[in-house]
């Protein structure tokens, strides 16, 4: 059971039945922990309310100071083959997809329309370093902007590290970026999701990470994998390749759906019960790990037990509610569309612009009052929506406008064919387990994860 | 009459009010105190009375040694003298009011109904002969708010001639369900951490240890009352029979509904007052929530939320738990037992407290080795 709030507690099915029937709870302990978690109260319900008012207002944190996150997609150039991407270009395109200085200005005009004290710039493409001048440019305007601006920003870069110089290494430390890229397991697999013209795309990925490492430092490169079809048989292999190559973190995302052609999704696709299934696996294989003394984490695990947790807002933008489109993220396509998110301009390649809210040359008050800012308002709160309203997992969830519009054309959309809901119900299954009936070694691990490895106490005296 | 007692170097370059100084001349012969009653100074103190003075003077004391420079003292016209302050001490605390709406199982200094809204312009009295550079003032009772207004201008005063240092005030919060009360203490924000005990996670259990009705309600108004204006809070938890069992879960809680916190303070029972006769009631030997306690701080600890354990020795305590225990028992009431023989721990141990019989010691006290620390 959850408060609104996002208290639980795990009751058995006899406790939760007689419960649920508003029976008189004979064990003392469970009424007790039941009034503590503010899922019970016995006289008046004010205080239960002013503190679960108190927790909800905290865990909403995130929607002071607007969008926080602002990806700008530089170039969609790239020379990756990957059969699961629509949106990118091929190279040699003449810039042709490349951001213009023009729309760059106006888009770092735009980010510092947004009222947030905090703001990371993702670079994002195609293959964003294709277009460094650009990325230089922009990095150049807001740092010179927000000398005056005072505002707390970090630069953040999706790249398959394939273009790194030591101009652009330079660059990055002096500004102190944070570098993500993909990698997707072991040689094999990783050539195989990620077609180059010549080979070696997991040879030059894993030359780019130790040279970004080098640059910038071991803890400002991360990676993340796209899993596909061929990926699900090999989770071992796949968390093995990240702890071989020093990683502390792995993210085990499933295959993004807005970016499939069709033809290539017969192909590439799973189900959510194949992919929960490789979750599991995987988890309780990172678990061993970890118990046996080699600290890495699993961030999507990370993410959701932080919510879980902690009475705290998540920092995880996909996974809001109200939702992370638009009110956490905005997104600077090349061509000057702004977007809600990321997958709002991926839905555009596909046809459907609902998900834009205006070009970067708009002022931020017209974006933010667009129509597909109305639309993402009106659809975007779980706790309001059919299927979420009554889910238990609510408190740590969050809508997927974008997933809806995509599969049933409208942003609500039908949990029961919801790939974004049976994903997140599945996962948050898969953790409650845990939490439930895990051994208290699982349980330091998810402590560890959420809250850091705690340093060695010292006596006060 | 309170008096700041001082040596005449420091009287002389110190500042506070002469005509509130006793000059401590115990070991210092041949002033001329015609001179000293010409600048203005209140009183001196001597060894003996063999000597007239043109001034007030103090002599002959039982304990000499318990006033020493740089205190304040209660002179009554009768001759008994108090030490209000005293320079250098562990803890210094000032005393509100013996009044209380509470009427805790365990309460270590058991109310009493009477007006002693006298004490209010004592304690403004005192702080002006506080030495200035003093970290932290205790201010205790029974239950401060009870002073209302009063409790108000105390704050007042304090910030004027104390301004550096920290109020710690122990409250059971109740009245600051009152928004409209906790507003009209918004210019003591900061300077005060309000110590606030929270002895359950919930009413039923927290409501009987404090024996009053609604009290665990009050309480939590009280504490999201005081953060939303800005003030500092601290939780306190005693450790006996009626809280140990869902001590766990009250990290739990605290860390849920009260991160903003600074500080959360579990203490071991001071055997005292109410404590001695509902010890049937209270009673548990230290041992048996030495772990429950362990993972409580260990929890808070690690969600960011300082913590201490107050009056536990440390030998029986685990390990892990030994970084959280403070040298918490002031240095006038604290004692060590014949066991304590040979401990390694004993400097950074609290030890017991001196009311403490044999009777409210755990089974687990025993010298610590070198072994252990290492």
């Amino acid at each position: 059971m959850t408060s609104e709030a996002g208290d639980f507690q795990v009751l058995d099915e006899a406790t939760f039945a007689s419960f649920a029937r508003r029976e008189p709870l004979i064990d003392k302990t469970t009424l007790r922990n039941l009034e503590a978690k503010h899922l019970l109260y016995k006289t008046s319900p004010e205080t239960a309310v002013r503190l679960l008012a108190t927790k909800l207002r905290t865990r909403k944190s995130f929607l002071r100071g607007g969008p926080s996150l602002h990806i700008f997609v530089v170039t969609l150039g790239c020379d990756h083959g990957c059969h699961y991407c629509q949106v990118s270009r091929r190279l040699h395109s003449g810039g042709r997809y490349d951001m213009s200085l023009e729309t760059a200005a106006a888009a770092v005009d735009r980010l510092f329309d947004s009222p947030s004290p905090n703001l990371t710039v993702e670079f994002q493409g195609g293959e964003p370093l294709l277009a460094f001048p650009v990325i230089r440019h922009i990095v150049e305007l807001i740092q010179a902007r927000n000398v005056h601006e005072g505002r707390q920003i970090v630069f953040t870069i999706t790249s398959t590290l394939h273009h790194l110089t030591d101009e652009i290494l330079d660059f990055m430390r002096i500004h102190d970026f944070q570098v993500s890229t993909s990698l997707d397991g072991p040689r094999d697999l990783h050539d195989a999701n990620r077609p180059l013209p010549g080979g070696g795309a997991h040879e030059l990925t894993i030359e780019g990470i130790q040279r970004a490492r080098q640059a910038l430092g071991q803890g400002s490169v991360s990676a993340l994998t796209t899993l596909t079809r061929r990926s699900l048989e090999r989770p071992n292999e796949i968390v093995d390749e990240y702890v071989r190559l020093g990683f502390r973190s792995i993210f085990l995302r499933p295959l993004s759906p807005y970016g499939f052609a069709k033809k290539s999704e017969r192909r590439l696709g799973y189900t959510v019960e194949d992919y929960l299934r490789f979750y599991r696996a995987a988890l309780g294989y990172i678990l061993e790990i970890n118990r046996n003394g080699h600290l890495i984490e699993e961030a999507y695990a990370k993410i959701l037990l932080s919510s879980i947790l902690t009475p705290f807002p998540t920092t995880y933008v996909d996974l809001r509610s109200p939702v992370g489109s638009g009110f956490g993220t905005l997104v600077y396509n090349y061509d000057g569309g702004v977007y809600a998110s990321d997958e709002g301009r991926m839905l555009k390649e596909l046809g459907n612009d609902t998900l834009r809210v205006g070009s970067v040359t708009d002022a931020y008050q017209t974006l933010m009052r667009s129509p597909a800012m109305e639309l993402l308002a009106a659809s975007g709160l779980s706790e309001t929506l059919p299927g979420c309203s009554d889910c238990a997992f609510v408190p740590y969830c969050g809508p997927d406008p974008a997933g809806s519009l995509s599969r049933h054309g409208d942003p609500v959309g039908h949990r029961a064919e919801s790939e974004h809901c049976q994903r997140h119900t599945g996962l948050f299954e898969i953790l409650f387990d845990h939490l439930a009936n895990g051994d208290s070694a699982t349980l330091e691990i998810f402590d560890n994860w959420v809250h850091g490895v705690p340093p060695v106490v010292k006596a006060a005296n | 009459m309170l008096y700041k007692v001082l040596s005449l170097a420091d009287a002389l370059s110190q500042d506070f009010p002469l005509s509130k100084v006793m000059v401590d001349l115990r070991s210092l012969d041949g002033v001329d105190l015609d001179a000293l009653g010409s600048i203005g100074a209140g009183a001196i103190l001597r060894v003996d009375g063999d000597l007239a003075s043109p001034l007030p003077m103090l002599h002959s004391l039982t304990m000499p040694e318990v006033v020493a420079s740089g205190d304040v003292i209660r002179v009554h016209p009768s001759g008994q003298v108090n030490v209000l302050y005293r320079r250098g001490a562990n803890a210094n605390t000032l005393f509100a009011t013996e009044r209380c709406n509470s009427r805790c199982l365990m309460c270590s200094q058991p109310p009493h109904e009477e007006d002693d809204s006298w004490r209010i312009g004592e304690m403004i009295d005192l702080l002006q002969l506080i030495d200035h550079d003093l970290p932290v003032l205790g201010i205790t009772g029974g239950e401060p708010c009870l002073l209302g207004e009063g409790l108000v201008e105390v704050l007042r005063a304090a910030k004027r001639y104390l301004p550096n240092t920290v109020l710690h005030i122990l409250t059971n919060g109740r009245l600051f369900s009152d928004r409209a009360f906790v507003r009209s203490f918004d210019q003591a924000a900061g300077q005060v951490v309000w110590a606030v005990p929270v002895y359950s996670d919930n009413a039923i259990d927290h409501d009987y240890v404090v024996q009053a009705d609604g009290a665990f309600n009050e309480t939590l108004n009280g504490l999201h009352n005081l953060a939303e204006r800005g003030h500092r809070v601290e939780i306190r938890c005693v450790l006996h029979r009626q809280t140990v069992h869902r001590l766990r879960e009250l990290a739990d809680f605290a860390y849920w509904n009260l991160p903003f916190a600074e500080h959360v303070a579990l203490m071991g029972l001071e055997p005292m007052g109410y404590a001695r006769s509902n010890r049937d009631v209270l009673w548990i030997d230290q041992l048996e929530y030495a772990d429950t306690l362990n993972q409580a701080a260990a929890y808070l600890w690690r969600r960011g939320i300082a913590v201490s354990i107050y009056n536990i020795p440390l030998c029986v305590l685990p390990d892990q738990a030994r970084p959280f225990a403070r040298k918490s028992i002031s240095d006038w009431k604290n004692v060590f037992a014949p066991e304590c023989q040979g401990c390694t721990l004993q400097d950074s141990c609290c030890g017991f407290f001196r009311s403490a019989g044999d009777g409210w010691r755990s089974r687990g006290i025993q010298p610590v080795g070198l072994r252990a620390i290492a």
